[in-house]
């Protein structure tokens, strides 16, 4: 199944000449996208000529042999730098790879470099970073959506065929739907979270971004499975989701969430319709559903994940890695480090976070957001009891103009409306795209499924993309094209 | 429910967090969390009674392992990308009051 990486495989082609084609997209369009901090040029030619020659000697260089992969600047590379996007990590170097990279590598997959990110992870834009905003490469005027931004625009603008995000309450998905690309929030715990930097623990996921369903399954196949590494790893293998592809929805119980369609623009909520009835036509049996805690979503998010951020932050304190600057106590070189190395929205969420853990507020804000969250699982769950997956608009609207949300930071996160509540239940979910919206950019379908449902929702995502309407590539970095599957 | 978010429980808050905003960063701090907590008002409303709360999306056990040493990271390149060290230990500034 595996063209391209069988060819590097059989020799038939070489994986320094892919690599080197990726790096000459790069070189090419860079410039004005933005995607990359990092482009690990020397690394990525040197592990690709091992990949050819171990494969001329025979030895089997795995299932993504020679297929460059481009990282989310959150997981750990070992000496090569992990910036979160972020002044206080600029310049550290890892001690250790994360596991999925550690996978990767051992999957044969040539790790082309770190790609851009609001920092910490925290923005639905990529405007977020220390670094300077990635440019969405299907017009260069918007946003490619964050925070996976980065890791997005290198997919679309044919720069890797592959990529890893880590998505809280929407980061792979988000961008995924305004870049047109796939993008997958695994089930929480199917992937492991070694050596991703901390956001959120009790919701952060890290998951593929592609330019086909079936090279997310392949991609996600290779990086998921337990590992001892991680305590909250779910202690299962990785979901099988390559083989279910062809399997059709035939039979299937498919609803369309009202609530998320409420507050969405109508050529997305147009797009999801008709993407309903794509797959009835295919034999699903489709229906209204409904999540009435969905709507609590966005809410408890904003105060659960940022209460989590300001405790996984506080060890940016300039003591063992990344930015210190000096002052005469610790006190004093604990804030004046952090005052210094945080950009403003990392402030605003360690702000909004400290606020709904503190003594007063802890019940009324933290604890109240964590009962709803408990809402919002058992609104899915009678959901599901009625269907097998569920589908809704994966964004708002398509890409926003650069610069027209950064002012409102209220207005930014409800760019998350759609994608926080699978989040919150801890359940998988992931945008295919789905025809244009009226401006002519890229419309998202997001497919949703209960724990553990991978399989379900890959089966409605390859129905989806088989039964979406063309969409014209626009954009200043057209594809390459280079589809791993098939 | 709370009240609005005043500009004391920011620079509250500030201190707690060990940061240092500026009178600009401050004001637009007292608005901006002001609104997203506005928004949260909802969820601050619902009643909850009987809910228990949700701290981990999945059912978790604790896990266990047996009481071996295994290989841990090197710790001259750990020190390596420390903001200071004396080539065993992270160095700090004073941490009380007394001269070093």
């Amino acid at each position: 199944m595996l063209a391209v990486a069988d060819a590097v495989r059989q020799g038939r082609r070489s994986a320094r000449q892919l690599t080197e084609e990726h790096l000459a997209a790069v070189a090419a369009a860079e410039p004005e996208v933005h995607a990359f901090n990092t482009v690990m040029t020397d690394a990525a030619l040197a592990q690709a000529d091992d990949i050819d020659r171990r494969a001329a000697a025979g030895e089997d260089v795995g299932p993504l042999a020679g297929v460059p992969v481009a990282l989310k600047d959150n997981i750990c590379t070992r000496g090569v730098p992990t910036t979160c996007s972020s002044r206080i990590l600029e310049g550290w170097r890892p001690q250790y790879d994360a596991t999925v990279v550690v996978r990767l590598r051992s999957a044969g997959a040539v790790v082309l470099g770190k790609t851009n990110l609001d920092e910490f992870a925290m923005g639905s834009s990529t405007e977020n970073s220390a670094f300077g905003p990635t440019r969405n490469p299907r017009d260069p005027s918007r946003v490619p959506g964050g925070s996976s931004g980065g890791s997005a625009a290198a997919v679309a603008a044919g720069f890797a065929p592959l990529a890893l995000g880590s998505d809280t309450g929407g980061s792979i998905r988000q961008p995924a739907a305004l870049t047109g690309v796939v993008g997958v929030k695994p089930t929480y715990g199917v992937v492991s979270r070694y050596g991703l930097v901390a956001f959120a623990s009790s919701l952060d996921q890290i998951g593929p971004l592609a330019s086909s369903v079936a090279d997310a399954a392949a991609l996600l196949e290779v990086v998921a499975g337990h590992d001892p590494a991680d305590s909250t790893s779910l202690a299962e293998p990785a979901p099988e989701v390559t083989s279910v592809l062809d399997e059709g929805v035939d039979g299937m119980r498919v609803g369309v969430v009202t609530e998320l369609m409420a507050g969405v623009a109508p050529d997305i909520t147009d797009r999801v319709r008709q993407a309903a009835d794509a797959l009835a036509g295919a034999g699903a049996r489709v229906d209204e559903a409904s999540v009435p805690a969905a709507v609590h979503g966005l809410s408890a998010y904003y105060l659960i994940a940022p209460a989590e951020a300001s405790s996984n932050l506080a060890r940016y304190d300039g003591v063992r890695y990344g930015l210190r600057v000096d002052a005469p106590d610790i006190t004093a070189m604990y804030t004046a480090t952090r005052s210094a190395g945080f950009g403003s929205e990392v402030k605003r969420r360690i702000m909004l976070g400290t606020y709904a853990l503190s003594a007063g507020y802890y019940d009324a804000y933290y604890g109240q957001a964590q009962r709803v969250r408990t809402l919002i699982i058992r609104s899915f769950d009678a959901a599901y009891a009625g269907f097998d997956a569920l589908i809704a608009p994966t964004t708002p609207t398509t890409a926003f103009a650069l610069g027209s949300k950064t002012a409102d930071p209220l207005a930014m996160y409800l760019s998350d409306v759609c994608t926080v509540p699978s989040s919150l239940a801890g359940h998988p979910a992931m945008n295919v795209p789905f025809g244009p919206g009226d401006d002519g950019l890229p419309a998202g379908v997001q497919v949703l499924a209960p724990a553990r449902g991978e399989a379900v929702m890959f089966r409605v995502a390859a129905a989806l993309e088989a039964l979406a309407p063309d969409t014209p590539e626009a954009g200043i970095a057209p594809r390459s094209h280079t589809e791993v599957v098939r | 429910m709370a009240g609005r978010i005043s500009r004391a429980d920011v620079v509250h808050v500030a201190r707690l967090a060990r940061l240092e905003l500026t009178d600009e960063e401050l004001d637009r701090y007292v608005d901006q969390l002001g609104a997203v907590l506005d928004h949260a008002a909802d969820v601050a409303a619902l009643d909850t009674t009987g809910v228990p709360p949700t701290a981990h999306p999945l059912p978790m056990e604790n896990v266990l392992r047996e009481d071996v040493v295994g290989p841990s990271l090197d710790r001259e390149e750990v020190l390596r990308e420390a903001p200071d060290s004396d080539g065993a230990r992270f160095r700090v500034p004073r941490i009380l009051g007394e001269e070093p």
